[in-house]
């Protein structure tokens, strides 16, 4: 009897050693559920959901401070892909969030531009480039469409266009066909 | 039947040793072309040159709208990708939109040039001694003259070269299998050129580093077969086999060819490089002896004329940038009611808006259909699970579970039943008794895969931007506030001041030592005053 109690205390107190060890040794620095939010989130970090970027945004999706109707950019299969992972009802997007549209990009008319440097500061992924009192430029490929850098430029030379949709980016389209019905007698 | 010498290891003689799943035998329609001997097409009044004739980016342009051109000499520059060249001699007309034989049948940049009709070639850097030239100037080289696969896909060949470089290719295969119905050109290339394709095949595989060269042609080609097993270049070479295999479509799909020629299956995702094999068309491989030993760019190719609605179908050797209208001027004109103009084969290619398109890299062939030909769209019928397809699918796909999660835009499960190694032969499209237009569903998916790979790069670009940002702003707010205590702790360590005032007092001292109202009076305070 006092053999077993012993055998069973001592045996509980090397397993929780062990696992106090490994709670310790194989520690999680991040929540992954925030980590696999911010992955499906489209980064453009545009800040229509209401927080400043796409993390942060994760983060509050994670602490139930925020629902998963409010990014745009996303749209509805963005919203299905959170709904997916957190096992909740899809629900369409929040229209004071925004509405869902096809990417763009921003150009800036270099004729206009006066080289004010704001619209460098307000972009969230550095894709101005450009120095004081000197031409700025939009690189292209980098640009994530989120349109913050519009409010802030007081010459208004910043005018969004269409992602490239031409031949090296076309795409097929959706076969328009429809299966019809068949008519038995 | 092989004809083989100084074979390699054994197995390896080229003979046919697998086969591939599926496939269809399809009638052929080739003997009609075949009949005239290739001739070069009068000079056409306009050469439209579009700058995307790749797999790829576009090429930026090099010239201007008034330039004198001549020929051969470059007009795009393309990063990655491979270079475009002026076809003829003269100048430059314009630059701008044009219809430029792509499937999307948008019209894209183009540079038109007017021949001057003097056919002036630009100064020309052979490599006449190739033997002897490093590999990396051989595809070098390729890569300046613009070379690209010229059997439908149009990779740069260099950089296949380069990736079969790194990757220790042992055998080079030529392929010369066309197994699409009506195409004829590369069969007429072989019977005309067979001592050019040889001598290319060895310079890619000198270039690559390779022992050996498999040859493929389909069994039916007998006089292009003879042609190349009695070229002189071909006794004299060693390691070169000549391999007939059966003609099924699609054999002369990479991957299906290198399935029956070895009976090793190239991994999905993978690339033939994967198994030690490099695979090159033969017109890319007559390309590639025109661009060492002359220093040639490419600027023509073989193109096939055919089909019911042309008066007399033949093969010509076309200037890129020919109008197709030009073409088939040359060849009588149309005959009878063409409903339908294809570039490519009756399987793979795509129709054309315009016959004002131009001949490209990748036109192989331009087939006119008549309208009893161009079949009536068939109203589309639900899928009843036959399972035809799965059974000619080359790839083995199951066509019919693809088409219902691309209907539904199951893009990852799709995706997991390996909707990218589809091919889009067309096999599916032909048996299914439904009428469902599966290839038209594999290629959107395809797309809409490709665009998912797209924005997920650039999400996970944006993301690392946007913290690599975060990151910098705090850095620089740290190093403000830390600026800052600095300064404060200055201020207030009172006896830190003082020394500080002494010592400028003293500096000031020196200077102004023997000048009159030189004196500073201190402060209990700390603060100084001149008097």
């Amino acid at each position: 009897m006092l053999i077993s109690i012993l055998l069973m205390g001592a045996l509980g107190i090397a397993f929780g050693l062990g696992l106090g060890w490994a709670a310790v040794r194989f520690r999680v620095e991040a929540d992954p559920v925030i980590e696999r939010i911010d992955a499906l989130l489209p980064q453009t970090q545009c800040g229509q959901c209401g927080f400043p970027g796409c993390r942060p945004y994760a983060e509050a999706i994670a602490q139930d401070k925020a629902d998963i109707n409010q990014c745009p950019p996303g749209g509805e299969a963005g919203i299905r892909a959170l709904a997916d992972l957190l096992g909740r009802e899809p629900k369409p997007l929040n229209p004071e969030n925004g509405e869902e549209s096809a990417k763009t990009v921003v150009l800036i008319d270099e004729t206009r531009c006066i080289g004010c440097t704001l619209c460098i500061q307000a972009c969230p992924v550095d894709a101005i480039v450009g120095a004081a009192k000197l031409m700025h430029t939009v690189i292209k490929s980098e640009c994530t469409g989120c349109n913050l850098c519009l409010p802030p430029c007081p010459v208004d030379c910043i005018d969004i266009v269409a992602a490239e949709t031409g031949p090296p980016h076309w795409q097929r389209p959706k076969p328009q066909t429809a299966p019809v019905a068949v008519s038995l007698q | 039947m092989t004809a083989s010498r100084q074979g390699g290891p054994a197995g390896a003689e080229g003979q046919q040793t697998g086969h591939f799943h599926g496939g269809l035998r399809l009638r052929h329609h080739k003997k009609i072309s075949c009949a005239a001997a290739v001739e070069r097409p009068p000079l056409p009044e306009l050469l439209v040159v579009p700058l995307l004739q790749q797999a790829g980016d576009m090429a930026e342009p090099l010239v201007r709208r008034g330039d004198t051109v001549l020929k051969g000499q470059p007009i795009g520059r393309c990063q990655r990708g491979a270079a475009v060249h002026a076809p003829a001699s003269g100048s430059v007309e314009a630059l701008e939109d044009r219809p430029m034989s792509h499937p999307s049948g948008q019209p894209g940049p183009c540079v038109i040039i007017r021949p001057d009709g003097r056919e002036q070639w630009c100064r020309l850097e052979p490599l006449s001694d190739w033997q002897n030239a490093s590999p990396d100037s051989l595809i070098g080289q390729m890569q300046d003259c613009g070379l690209a696969g010229l059997g439908g896909a149009v990779f740069p060949t260099h950089a296949k070269m380069r990736d079969g470089r790194e990757r220790k290719t042992h055998t080079l295969i030529l392929n010369g299998v066309e197994c699409e119905p009506w195409i004829s050109c590369d069969e007429m290339l072989m019977r005309e050129q067979p001592g050019k394709i040889i001598l290319g095949a060895r310079i890619l595989r000198r270039a690559l580093g390779a022992e050996r060269v498999v040859i493929a042609v389909e069994d039916q080609m007998e006089t292009a077969l003879k042609a190349l097993s009695d070229c002189a270049e071909f006794s004299e070479s060693h390691n070169i086999s000549l391999v007939k295999v059966p003609a099924i479509y699609p054999e002369g799909g990479e991957r299906q060819l290198i399935q029956v020629l070895t009976g090793l299956e190239v991994p999905a995702g993978g690339r033939p490089s994967d198994l030690g094999l490099v695979c090159q068309n033969v017109a890319t491989a007559a390309a590639v002896a025109e661009a060492i030993t002359a220093g040639k760019p490419l600027i023509e190719r073989y193109i096939t004329v055919t089909g019911n609605g042309i008066a007399h179908p033949r093969n010509f050797l076309a200037l890129f940038g020919t109008p197709v209208a030009h073409l088939v001027e040359c060849c009588g004109g149309y005959r009878g009611d063409v409903a339908r103009l294809v570039v490519g084969g009756p399987m793979m290619g795509f129709s054309l808006d315009t016959d004002a398109a131009p001949v490209v890299k990748a036109s192989n062939c331009l087939l006119a259909l008549t309208r009893d030909e161009v079949a009536e769209p068939q109203a589309e019928m639900p899928c009843i699970r036959c399972g035809e397809c799965a059974r000619v699918c080359p790839a083995t796909l199951l066509p019919q579970q693809l088409h219902l999660q691309a209907r539904s835009g199951l893009w990852k499960q799709a995706q997991e039943y390996g909707l990218t190694a589809c091919i889009e032969c067309g096999c599916c499209d032909l048996v299914c008794p439904s009428h469902i237009p599966l290839v038209d569903w594999f290629r959107y998916g395809k797309g809409e895969l490709r665009k998912l790979a797209r924005e997920n790069a650039a999400s996970e670009l944006a993301r690392r931007r946007f913290e690599d940002r975060e990151a910098r702003l705090q850095r620089l707010q740290q190093e403000r506030a830390e600026k800052m205590t600095r300064r404060k702790q200055m201020l207030k360590d009172k006896t830190m001041q003082q020394d500080r005032i002494r010592a400028s007092i003293q500096r000031a001292g020196h200077k102004g030592a023997g000048k009159p109202g030189g004196q500073i009076d201190i402060r209990a305070d700390g603060t100084s005053d001149d008097t």
